[in-house]
C-alpha cells in the first residue's frame, strides 16, 4: 500500500501533502498537551511495532504481496491521535532511508495510513465495543478494528490510483503516471484486503488487546477512556 | 524502564529477528511485488510501455538501503536474510532517535 514516487500527479500529490499536514499539526499539538514524559516509550514501541509488521509481507500465491500496518492496535491503545505520529515517523522513514513508498507520495500514504487508517479502526472499536470492557464483543470489536481500517485505507490507495489515467494523460491518449482505472483498481486492492490482509490486521489487533488487557490493562486508551 | 517494557522491546527484537519471513514466504510461493508498487520495468513487461510521468519521477529518490537490501535485487539469499534484520534493527533505532526528538522538543520536563 506504499504508493512508490511516479504513480500518483501532482494534481494528486500535492493535495495529501496539505491534508496530512493539517493532521500532523493538530496531531503534534495534542501530543504537547495530552503526552507527558511517561508516554513516549510507549510511542517508540508503537512506531517501532507498526515498523516490524509491515516487514512481514503476506504472498498471495503466484500474485501480490501485502501486509498488515498495526495503525488499528496503535490507535486502541494510544489513541488516534498519538498513532497520526506513530505510523506518519515510520512512513517518513521507510521513505527516505528504505524507499518505501515515494518521496512525493509522503503526504498520500501518510494520510492512508497514518490518518485513514488508525481513525477509522479507533471508531469501529469504540462502535462495535459498546460498553464492553472483556469478553467476546471486545474481541469481535478489536478484529473488525483492524480489518475494517485496512480495507478502508486500501480503498482509499486504490482510488489515489484509478483516478490517475481521470486526471492525466499524454497526447497519445496514454495514462502518464499509474495507468490502471478505478475500476480495476479499487476491485483488486479491496479483494486481497477484504479476503487475507483484513484478516491478518484484525487477528494482529486481537492478539495484541489481549496481551495488554492481561499485563497493563490501564494502559489502554480506548477502553479507559469511557 | 519496567518490566513490561522490557518484555515489550524483547518482543520487538524477536519480531526484528523473524522478520526474513517476510521475504522468504512471498519467494516461496512465487509472489511478487504488492499491487501498484511495480518498479518501471515490471510495468513495462505488464503494460508494454512505463508512463511518461511515472518515468520522469520514479528515480525522484535514491534510498541508502532501498527494499530493505543491501546487496542489490539478485544477492544470495543469506545476504537478502541478514540485510533484512539489519533493516529493522535499524529501523528501531532510528524511530526511537526520531521519537525521542520530537518528545524531547514537544513535552515539558517533569
Amino acid at each position: 500500500m506504499h504508493i512508490p514516487d511516479g504513480y500518483l500527479s501532482p494534481q494528486t500529490y500535492l493535495p495529501l501533502y496539505g491534508a496530512s499536514f493539517v493532521f500532523w499539526t493538530i496531531a503534534l499539538r495534542k501530543f504537547k498537551t495530552d503526552l507527558s514524559v511517561k508516554h513516549v516509550p510507549y510511542l517508540a514501541m508503537a512506531a517501532a511495532f507498526s515498523f516490524l509488521i509491515q516487514m512481514f509481507n503476506i504472498p498471495i500465491p503466484g500474485g501480490t504481496t501485502g501486509h498488515a500496518v498495526g495503525a488499528g492496535i496503535v490507535a486502541i491503545l494510544l489513541g488516534p491521535w498519538t498513532a497520526v505520529i506513530a505510523v506518519s515517523v515510520v512512513l517518513i522513514i521507510q521513505a527516505i532511508v528504505f524507499g518505501d513508498g515515494g518521496i512525493t507520495a509522503i503526504g498520500a500514504n501518510c494520510f492512508n495510513m497514518a490518518v485513514v487508517m488508525p481513525f477509522v479502526s479507533y471508531w469501529v472499536f469504540k462502535l462495535v465495543k459498546g460498553e464492553a470492557v472483556a469478553g467476546a464483543r471486545l474481541y469481535t470489536a478489536a478484529f473488525l478494528s483492524g480489518y475494517t481500517g485496512l480495507s478502508i485505507s486500501a480503498v482509499v490507495t486504490a482510488v489515489e490510483f484509478g483516478i490517475q489515467p481521470l486526471i492525466a494523460m499524454s497526447p497519445d491518449g496514454r495514462p502518464l503516471y499509474a495507468p490502471y482505472p478505478l475500476e480495476i483498481a479499487v476491485p483488486a486492492m479491496a479483494l486481497e484486503h477484504l479476503l487475507l490482509f483484513g484478516i491478518v490486521e484484525g487477528v494482529v489487533t486481537i492478539l495484541l488487546l489481549k496481551y495488554f488487557i492481561k499485563h497493563e490493562p490501564d494502559l489502554i486508551y480506548a477502553v479507559k477512556e469511557n | 524502564m519496567t518490566r513490561f517494557q522490557k518484555k515489550l522491546w524483547i518482543g520487538l527484537i524477536i519480531m526484528a529477528l523473524l522478520s526474513p519471513i517476510g521475504i522468504l514466504l512471498p519467494e516461496k510461493f512465487n509472489a511478487g511485488d504488492a499491487w501498484g508498487e511495480w518498479g518501471a520495468d515490471t510495468l513495462e513487461k505488464l503494460l508494454g510501455y512505463v508512463p511518461e510521468g511515472l518515468k520522469r519521477l520514479a528515480d525522484i529518490w535514491k534510498a541508502p538501503i532501498a527494499d530493505y537490501n543491501l546487496g542489490g535485487e539478485n544477492a544470495p539469499v543469506s545476504v537478502q536474510v541478514a540485510a533484512y534484520i539489519i533493516s529493522g534493527i535499524l529501523g528501531i533505532a532510528i524511530i526511537g532517535f526520531v521519537i525521542y526528538i520530537i518528545s524531547r522538543l514537544l513535552i515539558k520536563k517533569g
